[in-house]
């Protein structure tokens, strides 16, 4: 029974993301130093802070997209992310665009309809993803994230651009992805749906002396 | 991890033939194949009709025209992978930039190769070729197209994100092409079977050397 359902989540129930000490460095100035936490299973965290303070890079070093300067982060299970790039085919059906990460994810076809009907775009499967609109392009990319199968999801800046409703739907599939025993961690400006997560504000983690090189 | 590399070799068929509507613009492949038709077309006008003439110089605008031809298709290898995030996704799901890039090289080869030595078949017509020196060019084009798509894979990765990639990609493509233009084009003398086994050596040189430089130059554009 615990298979199946492992099975149809497509991750094991123990996931965890844990990092210590994280810093960054870009462009030789250090956005943010000494980031420490720990998610268990069916947690959340929110990164709080205003634009350009770095919340985009820690993302990128979570994923493991860009090197951390110091620290280590400590994944179990794998990690979806999502950007302000959609990574779906411009000319594909937005179905088609899709099916080309289930491959890769290894999810059936048949889950696309499903995602796609939870973010209220069903009827828009065979439309290209050229044609659809900023909050439309956001939907279709939390589709890709709730096909994806992976345990944690790295969400960036996930409510821009989407109206009240969808930001409800998007509350919606954090909270049954956490019930599944999924992890968010979400960076955002603005307030999120996200109940009882905890919350980490950016801010407090940027060196005082900006001047200094570093 | 093979899966992996199918489906996006597949990805890259149906972005290169235009099926389903690539992002590449439908049917990216045709562009290169025009290009080295109409040189081939062009070439008699400039030096006039003389059959004897054009048999003896057509091999070689044969080859020059397909190593041009495989400069057209650099600026929409990577670039257009990197703005959209694809590259960031299949990074973040373990998939290695070499991998990547050899999936990159494959599809591109089959898209490129094929296509060019059919029309290999045309040109040689037009240029007033033997069959023999036909054959040869076409064991040629074999050998030399897989080199040409890896070149132009790792010359994409290298150049994207920067302002006129695509100007720079065919100045940077041609001197590292040159041994394969002077053993393929080399190989149409008579007597000179050589020169096909050297041709085969370089191509098979720069094959296995090019993903792997191009995924070091993905990685390192993320920067």
């Amino acid at each position: 029974m615990a298979q199946d359902a492992a099975q149809t989540k497509g991750f094991d129930a123990d996931a965890a993301l844990e990092c210590t000490g994280l810093a960054c460095v870009r462009g030789g100035r250090m956005l943010f130093r000494g980031v420490s936490f720990a998610l268990a299973a069916g947690e959340a965290l929110h990164v709080t802070g205003p634009n350009g303070l770095g919340k985009s890079s820690l993302i990128r070093v979570l994923a493991g997209l860009l090197p951390a300067y110091a620290g280590a982060v400590k994944a179990t299970g794998r990690m979806a992310l999502a950007d302000e790039k959609v990574a779906l085919d411009q000319g594909q059906p937005l179905g088609r665009a899709l099916a080309h990460w289930t491959q890769l994810d290894g999810s059936a076809d048949a889950a696309i309809a499903g995602a796609l009907a939870a973010v209220d775009m069903a009827h828009l499967a065979d439309v290209p993803v050229r044609f659809l609109s900023t909050g439309q392009r956001k939907r279709a990319l939390l589709a890709r994230i709730s096909l994806s199968r992976a345990a944690i999801w790295l969400l960036d800046e996930p409510a821009n651009g989407l109206d009240t409703a969808s930001i409800e739907r998007l509350g919606g599939l954090m909270a049954a992805h956490r019930a599944n025993g999924g992890i968010v961690l979400a960076a955002s400006h603005q307030p999120l749906p996200l109940e009882g997560a905890q919350t980490l504000p950016l801010a407090a983690f940027v060196p005082a002396v900006l001047d200094e090189p570093a | 991890m093979i899966g992996a590399l199918g489906t996006l070799i597949r990805r890259e068929l149906m972005l290169a033939f235009g099926l389903g509507g690539g992002t590449r613009g439908s049917a990216g492949f045709i562009m290169p194949i025009i290009f080295f038709l109409a040189v081939a077309t062009i070439y008699p006008f400039a030096v006039g009709p003389d059959v004897q003439l054009l048999g003896r110089t057509g091999g070689g605008v044969i080859w020059v025209a397909a190593l041009l031809a495989s400069i057209l298709p650099i600026d929409r290898l990577v670039q257009a992978d990197v703005d959209q995030g694809m590259i960031d996704q299949y990074v973040v799901r373990g998939l290695s930039e070499e991998l990547i890039a050899l999936a990159k090289t494959i599809g591109h080869w089959l898209s490129f190769g094929p296509p060019l030595m059919l029309a290999a078949v045309i040109s040689a017509g037009l240029l007033g070729q033997t069959s023999e020196q036909l054959l040869t060019i076409e064991i040629g084009l074999a050998c030399a197209t897989p080199a040409l798509a890896a070149l132009g894979v790792m010359i994409a990765s290298l150049t994207a994100g920067l302002r006129h990639g695509a100007a720079l990609g065919g100045l940077l493509l041609l001197p590292l092409a040159v041994p394969l233009l002077i053993f393929g084009a080399g190989s149409l003398a008579p007597g000179s079977q050589n020169g096909l086994l050297l041709l085969a050596a370089a191509s098979l040189l720069l094959t296995v050397i090019c993903p792997i430089a191009a995924g070091a130059a993905i990685r390192a554009g993320r920067e």
